[in-house]
């Protein structure tokens, strides 16, 4: 299959890449005044030299930078991700605890935001410049210029507290131990707020992209051709239509995978999950550089392997990429 | 000698506006008549995660927060603020001071079921308290040895005299046990049981989800007999500080501890009848919001500059308009919570003057340069707390007004504490000093020279005074308790006058827990302490 091929190759490229990343992210954060240890001894509200000094050889710290990061890649090399300053254990344990609520979260807006965009977007595009497209065009700018912490922080004063229908924040309930699909049915009751939150930035975005397209292929050749042979109205917009205006969404999706790993730092914040993106944000408040590392590599595969399965689809979408290819 | 501990209380009451005065009036509506309630569980508002979670470790709220209830420590404050025993039923000290001993109470057993004795004791001092606890290397440095005669007594050996009152005092913090079974092999800082503590204490650690949650329920095994009454705790991580009052009020917490929501939001849910907002319980964890001047800088380096710049700032405007009922006028290193140690008259003080500050500006031989800028200032507030980033500005503004310019430099935590600390690249930086019962555990650091290099929280502004370093070292080996707090007078006046530090506003910090409730901030550090007495109302 070339599609494969393609893909393997563009997987291939991507490693030179991916250590350009670790490596540049590794130098910033030398940058970044303080390391480890005076992050700790912030936490502990003070300490003596000693200590610091005995912290610094415990963390490798004291170490020059050129050999700090030999270090790294050699270990990397090995597949061995390091040890976490922050949590006492290895990187790799850290991250797959944290990586289901977010992967959790990520797949559920986006899919939220994908499929609310599409139905939208063609709405507002078949009533173009008629009531539902003002009224649907509105809510959507609204939605995009809306701070997202703001609208979470909002969404739990109306559904959590005087509503009291929707948990205010975490990833289950504690209090009761669940099993199998209550559990499931539990997370996914906390998952809802997130969900929405981080999906309606990227729901007006989609929306706007889907409106755009839509207008674009209605006026093309062949749309006229379909309506001549007398197809209904129906027909031309989900065989004809719809198929070639979603390339451009497809393609948003493959670039904003990893926007969205940023975008769910404050939302993770806000609704207490325990994700990867407030896990990054407490690894550089900490200089707890091998657990930042981590991440990003974690996070860059992720966007490779998003970006993948968006070469698929474009493949499924538009036959003539593959065979460009 | 409790009376100043309610003066706040009382003070805040006659300034408030009344919402929150009828909570600090009142702030434990009356239950007398009720019978303590078996069961339930506490939610907790855990703020920041930290690395470990074992009191003997680490001297921080954050860890005595969780750590606190699962181990326990050999002495702790009553209400009144008095030493009482805990892991330990008595002491006694030789009139030379260098010899302590304590009786150690029978029949209590570890989480694990095997028997608490002296050797635990033992252990953990040399090892853990001596070599690694923050500020705890400090208090133990001339601790030789200590003995154990008998699994209930242990005997303290020091190399020079350490008064017993400072012990006592810093034991509450610097005094949770280890067992020694658990950590006599292999590294201590990488034990599994830091992570997953098992102490004596009234609960019992069950499971740490990161970045989730923390739960501990009861021990029925408690030497406090018929105690605690709780099933279990939850401590709950949440980062976000609106967050956290949202599930406050959305009833999923119980608890915010330390000052940890946002200014606006413990005023606005003090109104509320459901929570009690009070910085009850919390006299033992007095801070000071500081000024810090670095006098290797030739401007600061005289003393007639810093008390411009003191008199400079109006601080009771500052304090009614941005920290509203929190807060109260400071008056020097010792806090008016301080029972055993506030000396009661701190002169000198430094009113707001403007006039007084420029004529102090022109002595000094700092005339207004072109524009009516004297000189330019950097600096660092420290990132923990709105308050301090208020100060800083509002600091910023009033020294602009007198022909000082101030450019405010921001960091995060690490940041901050290796530039001043470590770096020294500050002239002017602002934070907190916490004041822990005795002014020799973590206060006269601050003022005593010779402190290494990169030290958090110590003498790094250059300040080097013989007259403060002789009576920082003698109250810190005065045996006798009456001279140790003449002493500490004579700290605070010399402190005031040559003000290498400024302390101008006092805080406690401010608790917001839910009016079910029963036993609570009953005692200084009632947050750090063991909540065995603690119950929740129907």
């Amino acid at each position: 299959m070339r599609i494969l091929n393609l893909a393997g190759r563009r997987l291939a490229a991507s490693i030179p890449t991916l250590l350009l990343i670790l490596v540049g992210v590794f130098l910033l954060l030398q940058f970044a005044p303080g390391d480890t240890v005076d992050a700790m001894m912030a936490q502990m509200g003070g300490g003596d030299a000693a200590t610091a000094r005995e912290l610094r050889r415990f963390y490798g710290l004291d170490l020059s930078i050129p050999m700090q990061l030999a270090n790294y890649l050699w270990r990397l090399v090995r597949l061995d991700l390091g040890f976490s300053a922050i949590y006492g254990k290895p990187v790799a344990a850290v991250i797959l605890e944290r990586l289901p609520p977010t992967l959790l979260l990520m797949t559920s807006a986006l899919s939220f935001a994908f499929f609310f965009g599409l139905v939208f977007g063609v709405i507002a595009a078949r009533g173009v410049n008629r009531w539902p497209d003002t009224l649907i065009s509105t809510v959507g700018l609204v939605f995009y210029a809306t701070p997202s912490f703001w609208f979470g922080l909002m969404a739990i004063v109306v559904f959590s507290i005087y509503l009291q229908w929707l948990p205010a924040g975490g990833f289950e309930d504690i209090g009761a131990v669940r099993t199998g699909i209550w559990r499931m049915l539990d997370i996914a009751s906390h998952l809802v707020l997130p969900s929405l939150t981080l999906g309606l930035i990227f729901l007006a975005i989609y929306l706007r992209i889907m409106r755009a397209s839509m207008l674009e292929v209605l006026n093309l050749d062949f749309v006229r051709t379909a309506r001549a042979k007398g197809l209904d109205e129906t027909r031309i917009i989900t065989r004809h239509v719809l198929r070639n205006a979603l390339l451009p969404m497809v393609t948003l999706i493959g670039l904003q995978a990893g926007t969205m790993l940023g975008g769910s730092v404050v939302v993770e914040t806000v609704f207490s999950l325990p994700g990867l993106g407030r896990l990054a944000y407490e690894s550089v408040v900490q200089r707890d550089l091998n657990t930042l590392l981590g991440i990003v590599f974690v996070s860059a595969l992720l966007v490779i392997l998003v970006n993948f399965i968006t070469d698929l689809l474009y493949a499924r979408l538009d036959p003539r990429i593959a065979a460009d290819s | 000698m409790t009376s100043s501990r309610f003066e706040i209380n009382r003070r805040a009451a006659l300034l408030t506006s009344a919402a929150i005065a009828a909570n600090v009036v009142n702030p434990f509506r009356a239950f007398a008549q009720e019978t303590p309630r078996k069961g339930g569980v506490f939610n907790v508002h855990y703020g920041a995660e930290q690395r470990q979670l074992n009191p003997s470790l680490q001297a921080s709220t954050g860890v005595y927060i969780i750590g606190g209830k699962i181990q326990e420590n050999l002495v702790d404050l009553d209400a009144n603020g008095q030493p009482v025993g805990v892991l330990a039923e008595s002491w006694e000290a030789t009139p030379d001071g260098k010899t302590i001993t304590f009786k150690l109470r029978k029949g209590v057993t570890w989480h694990d079921g095997k028997p608490f004795t002296s050797e635990d004791v033992a252990f953990t001092a040399m090892n853990m308290w001596k070599k690694i606890l923050n500020y705890g290397s400090t208090l133990q440095l001339f601790l030789t040895s200590v003995d154990t005669p008998d699994p209930q007594t242990a005997i303290f050996r020091y190399e020079r005299p350490m008064p017993l009152n400072l012990l006592l005092r810093a034991l509450p913090d610097l005094g949770y046990v280890s067992a020694k079974h658990l950590y006599e092999s292999g590294d201590i800082r990488q034990n599994p049981a830091n992570l997953a503590p098992v102490g004596t204490g009234p609960f019992k650690f069950v499971k740490y989800e990161r970045g989730q949650y923390i739960i501990a329920e009861r021990n029925a095994d408690y030497w406090r007999s018929n105690s605690p009454y709780l099933d279990r705790i939850v401590w709950k991580v949440i980062t976000d500080r609106a967050a956290a009052a949202a599930q406050l009020e959305a009833g999923d917490l119980h608890y915010s501890p330390f000052s940890g929501l946002t200014i606006s939001d413990m005023a606005r849910l003090g109104k509320d009848k459901r929570f009690i907002v009070s910085t009850k319980g919390n006299e033992g964890n007095a801070r000071t919001n500081t000024l810090e001047f670095n006098v290797r800088r030739k401007e600061l380096a005289d003393v007639k500059v810093r008390r411009a710049v003191a008199h400079a700032i109006n601080v009771p405007f500052f304090i009614e308009n941005f920290l509203g009922d929190f807060a109260k006028l400071g008056t020097g290193p010792i806090p008016s919570t301080s029972t055993d140690f506030y000396p009661g008259t701190n002169t000198p003080q430094y009113p707001y003057d403007k006039a007084k500050a420029a004529a102090l500006l022109d002595e000094a031989g700092y005339k207004p340069g072109a524009g009516g800028t004297r000189f330019a200032l950097k600096l660092l507030p420290a990132p923990w707390g709105e308050d301090i980033s208020l100060w800083s500005t509002f600091i910023q503004q009033s020294l602009g007004e007198v022909g000082i310019a101030v450019e405010i430099v921001r960091n995060d935590g690490g940041g901050f504490l290796k530039q001043v600390y470590d770096e020294h690249a500050f002239d002017l930086s602002t934070g907190w000093h916490q004041y822990r019962n005795d002014p020799a555990v973590s206060t006269t650091v601050w003022y005593r020279s010779g402190q290494p290099k990169g030290a958090p929280w110590t003498n790094q502004w250059g300040w080097d005074d013989a007259k403060i370093d002789k009576i920082i070292d003698d109250a810190a080996t005065e045996v006798d308790p009456l001279k140790r707090k003449a002493l500490y007078a004579d700290f605070v006046r010399e402190a005031n006058t040559e003000l290498p530090v400024w302390m101008p506003i006092e805080q406690i910090f401010v608790t917001v827990i839910t009016a079910k409730a029963r036993n609570h901030s009953n005692t200084p550090r009632w947050g750090s302490s063991s909540w065995h007495d603690l119950w929740l109302s129907a």
